[in-house]
């Protein structure tokens, strides 16, 4: 490894397939922890990021280089289906399903089953199953930030609940938080590059996470701290970015009040069901005291029940398929937001180094250093890596707001056709009775 | 607010009709035929206001001589400055009452400018009272209420508020047309002259000196007294007007506040309208989707005023029957007065014979004071005490034929009253049964209306 010429990363290709190295092998090795100790160890390993993750396993940044890789292992028919899918293949399934309680003398707790289906090499099996609790996907989410910087990271349902308030273990609250993580992990399966992360083969695959959990707690030192380093500021940022963060912020606030109008209308329209269900049991009681009366009587209480049981059942669905994943999608974008930010301090730092550097250079001829040009490598990668997440992010987003809304529609479409049904038998059974009173009267 | 289409409700021969009037004929002629299923699911394209016509042509299809002679109508409604009794400046209502004669014309030939005059709501009251006074036996036609009651919050409480004056003229329109339909109080000049004659009319009522009669009732209405032999029919019917009245009472007031939540919910769907269309100006291929189907949530959130308006119109037929009840009440306690005048006379001519008895032969069965003071001052002489007989003879006889009068009464009322309860049940049964399916009709085109936004805004989900 010579120090002087610039290296060109594996994101630019350059490196030949034979010389890249088989992710599993290197997931083994303990992550480095400071950007201070990189510097000094450049000599020795192969050259790292700043955050001490061997080039090696932060993949090819680009799609393209990407494709050349899957060109050797994997076959390339693009999804014809799905118009918004990337044209990479789809040969990694994944699926979070049956929740079980576990009890413990320590503690209670949830499991789910994530199941794998692969032909990819980097799998030793072609399937895989294990059992997995959140502390294991926050595990995964904290290391796949952390070796992929430049990238999106897909968000986990919210971490903590208060307890007394919300019931950890009912059906619905566990349900709802299933969905969600197998969300996640399907999105990190389709990432192209993500989802060649050692970690979330480990995770996808190993019996026991609990080791990996050791050891990344020993090794987690400084690792959330690495992008803080010097304190640079960012002189201009490219106005695409400026975009994106200005798109994000809108849009997020637009998520909160289609937050809040969903909220109010579940609230409303529990109070309009207590009111309701009165309703029904008063034209019960009028039944009562009538004779003629008390089959229509009757008939128009059982049907206003039903109405309200059909709404109940629309506002249970309100709260469970589209409240969270609007939630979701504003931790998304929060994730994007951080990346951003993670991106102007690279730019940022690169540019106060190349200053630096410059300046310097003027004072004593002493030329570039290498890590300035890595900075500038680190920060044309990121840049690429966030361009490309972004116009993926933008068509998921495009893909499940549209899934998200008709479901919606559909939600209600349903509700008023159980309703309509159901007055219109309510009319049916009384013209029947009618005609059978009158052909009774006439025998 | 849209506005109803002044009902033409008096029944003609079919060639004087509207075609829409036809078409209300038909329609009510299908659903009372027997095949059922087609006839009334087809009808669900029914709006409220034409399946009360249904009843109102009911009404008038039972055919009483009066309608047979004259179409009525209450078609307007004037706001009118005028002074008052205490010669004050008032604003109020006048109603336009329109009579035509009910013949079929020649073809071709132009039908004649009605009569019509016009009347308030004060006019309509004094009516109403004659006919509670000078037909006891019969349950009264009750007319729309006074004042706005069971309102949910949007609804105004205005006496001068459009609605409420447009709910009342129809309602008004209804009272006429019951009176003119029914068999009994359809005879009354006093009602006829009230649709014909604008300015005497009031002295004319006046005249029959009913204001006497009013407050003798309204004293006998109020009064305490115990009927010592009650009839179990009038007294069963009394128990159930109550429980009438207390049954829709309730109904209203938790139809008015589903009423008012229901506008919530709808009301704030509009929100989605705003967020959406401010949503769709920072997304390119997503925009015009969002957009489109943010219209769409306005127009649901637009949709609430009319459905809960068409709702009022339930209400109104219910709170119909619960004013019906007062009168039914009313019924009841006119037939317990004249039991109790009867008993009381019963009871009086038992005594009198008593003393008769007593006088004749001397013995004391009861204590009366002329018996005490005998005893104590000495017997009468035999001139004062046949004197007396006499007297007594005279007054049990005429308490003999007080008697057979009050139970004459009493029969006659227990008669015809008996006929118009039969007669009002069988109107209520009808009545509240068509209620009940006009109100179903109306949640399905609720339904309707619900999935026909939906699924627009499903579809501009989909071009998202």
């Amino acid at each position: 490894m010579s120090a002087g010429a610039p290296r060109g990363l594996a994101s630019s290709g350059q490196k030949p397939i034979g010389e890249i190295l088989h992710p599993l092998c290197v997931a083994e090795e303990p992550l480095s922890p400071g950007p201070d100790v990189t510097v000094d160890t450049e000599g020795e390993k192969e050259a790292v990021l700043t955050n001490g993750t061997p080039v090696e396993t932060s993949s090819p940044a680009s799609a393209s280089s990407l494709f050349n890789r899957l060109q050797l292992d994997d076959d390339l028919e693009a999804d014809g289906r799905d118009p918004y899918a990337s044209t990479e293949a789809h040969d990694l399934f994944v699926t979070v399903d049956d929740p079980k309680k576990h009890v413990s003398t320590m503690e209670t707790y949830i499991t789910y089953r994530v199941s794998t289906k692969t032909t990819r090499i980097e799998f030793d099996l072609p399937e895989y199953c294990v059992r997995r609790r959140y502390q294991d996907f926050d595990w995964l989410r904290i290391k796949l930030e952390d070796s992929q910087p430049t990238h999106l990271i897909p968000p986990l349902p919210e971490k903590f609940v208060m307890k007394g308030v919300v019931d950890r273990f009912s059906e619905d609250f566990v349900e709802t938080r299933m969905k969600a993580l197998d969300k996640f992990l399907k999105r990190v399966a389709d990432h192209p590059v993500l989802s060649f992360n050692p970690h979330l083969n480990a995770f996808l695959s190993a019996k026991d996470l609990n080791k990996r959990q050791g050891l990344a707690l020993l090794t987690k030192v400084g690792e959330s701290v690495k992008h803080v380093a010097g304190g640079y500021k960012l002189k201009v940022r490219p106005a695409e970015f400026c975009a994106m963060g200005e798109y994000l912020d809108t849009f997020s606030q637009k998520l909160g009040t289609i937050d809040r109008i969903a909220q109010r209308i579940l609230f409303l329209q529990s109070e309009y069901l207590t009111e309701v269900r009165e309703y029904s049991s008063v034209y019960s009681s009028w039944a009562g005291s009538e004779e003629e009366l008390q089959r229509p009587l009757e008939g128009v209480s059982c049907t206003v029940s039903k109405s309200c049981q059909a709404l109940e059942d629309l506002s249970e669905n309100m709260g469970q398929d589209f409240l969270p994943v609007l939630r979701e999608y504003v931790l998304y974008v929060e994730s994007m937001k951080n990346v951003l930010r993670k991106r102007d301090q690279s730019q940022a730092e690169y540019e106060g180094r190349l200053e630096a550097a410059v300046l310097r250079r003027q004072e004593d001829k002493s030329p570039i250093p290498v890590e300035v040009e890595k900075c500038q490598d680190r920060v044309e990668c990121f840049n690429a890596d966030l361009k490309a997440d972004w116009e993926r992010w933008q068509s998921n987003k495009r893909q499940d707001f549209k899934q998200l809304l008709t479901g919606v529609a559909d939600k209600n479409i349903h509700y008023f056709e159980t309703c309509q049904a159901a007055w219109e038998s309510f009319i049916t059974v009384l013209q029947d009775k009618q005609t059978e009173d009158r052909t009774g009267e006439t025998n | 607010m849209g506005r109803r289409e002044p009902s033409r409700g008096g029944a003609s021969a079919p060639a004087q009709l509207t075609a829409d009037q036809q078409r209300k004929r038909e329609v009510k002629m299908m659903a009372d035929s027997d095949s059922a299923d087609v006839a009334l699911i087809g009808n669900t394209d029914l709006t409220s206001s034409e399946s009360e016509n249904n009843i109102v042509n009911t009404m008038v299809e039972k055919g009483t001589a009066l309608l047979r002679k004259i179409e009525i109508n209450v078609p307007e409604a004037e706001k009118r400055t005028g002074k008052n009794t205490v010669n004050m400046q008032e604003t109020y209502t006048a109603y336009l009452i329109e009579t035509r004669p009910a013949e079929s014309l020649p073809e071709g030939s132009v039908p004649a400018t009605p009569d019509s005059l016009w009347r308030r709501y004060s006019e309509f009251e004094l009516l109403r009272m004659y006919l509670l006074v000078t037909y006891p036996y019969i349950i009264i036609p009750p007319l729309p209420e006074k004042r706005a009651e069971f309102v949910w919050h949007k609804l105004s409480a205005d006496n001068l508020d459009p609605d409420f004056v447009e709910r009342r003229r129809v309602g008004l329109e209804n009272f006429l047309l019951r009176v003119a339909s029914h068999p009994v109080l359809s005879t009354d000049k006093i009602f006829y002259r009230f649709l014909t004659e604008e300015k005497k009319w009031k002295d004319e009522v006046l005249e029959t000196g009913f204001q006497d009669k009013a407050d003798s009732r309204l004293k006998s209405l109020s009064a305490m007294y115990r009927v010592k032999n009650p009839d179990k029919k009038f007294t069963a019917l009394k128990l159930y007007s109550d429980e009438l009245s207390a049954a829709i009472s309730q109904l209203l007031r938790v139809r008015a506040r589903v009423a008012d939540r229901l506008y919530g919910v709808y009301k704030v769907h509009g929100n989605y309208g705003r967020v959406f269309s401010e949503w769709s100006a920072i997304e390119k291929e997503m925009g015009d989707g969002l957009q489109s189907a943010g219209h769409h949530m306005d127009t649901y959130a637009a949709s609430i005023d009319d459905i809960l308006e068409e709702e009022e119109h339930y209400a109104d037929q219910l709170k119909e029957y619960l004013f019906y009840t007062d009168a039914v009440r009313s019924v009841c306690r006119k037939h317990e007065l004249i039991q109790y005048e009867l008993e009381t006379a019963a009871q009086d001519l038992v005594s009198k014979k008593q003393q008769k008895e007593e006088l004749t032969t001397g013995t004391v069965r009861i204590f009366s004071l002329k018996g005490m003071t005998s005893k104590i001052f000495g017997q009468e002489s035999q001139e004062q005490r046949e004197s007396r007989l006499a007297a007594l003879e005279q007054s049990i006889q005429e308490g003999e034929e007080a008697l057979k009068e009050k139970n004459k009464e009493c029969q006659e009322f227990l008669q015809t009253a008996w006929e118009d309860i039969e007669r009002f049940k069988e109107q209520k049964d009808r009545d509240l049964r068509d209620a009940l399916i006009n109100y179903a009709i109306m949640q399905i085109t609720m339904c309707k209306k619900g999935i026909q936004v939906w699924s627009n805004a499903k579809e501009c989900f989909n071009k998202m």
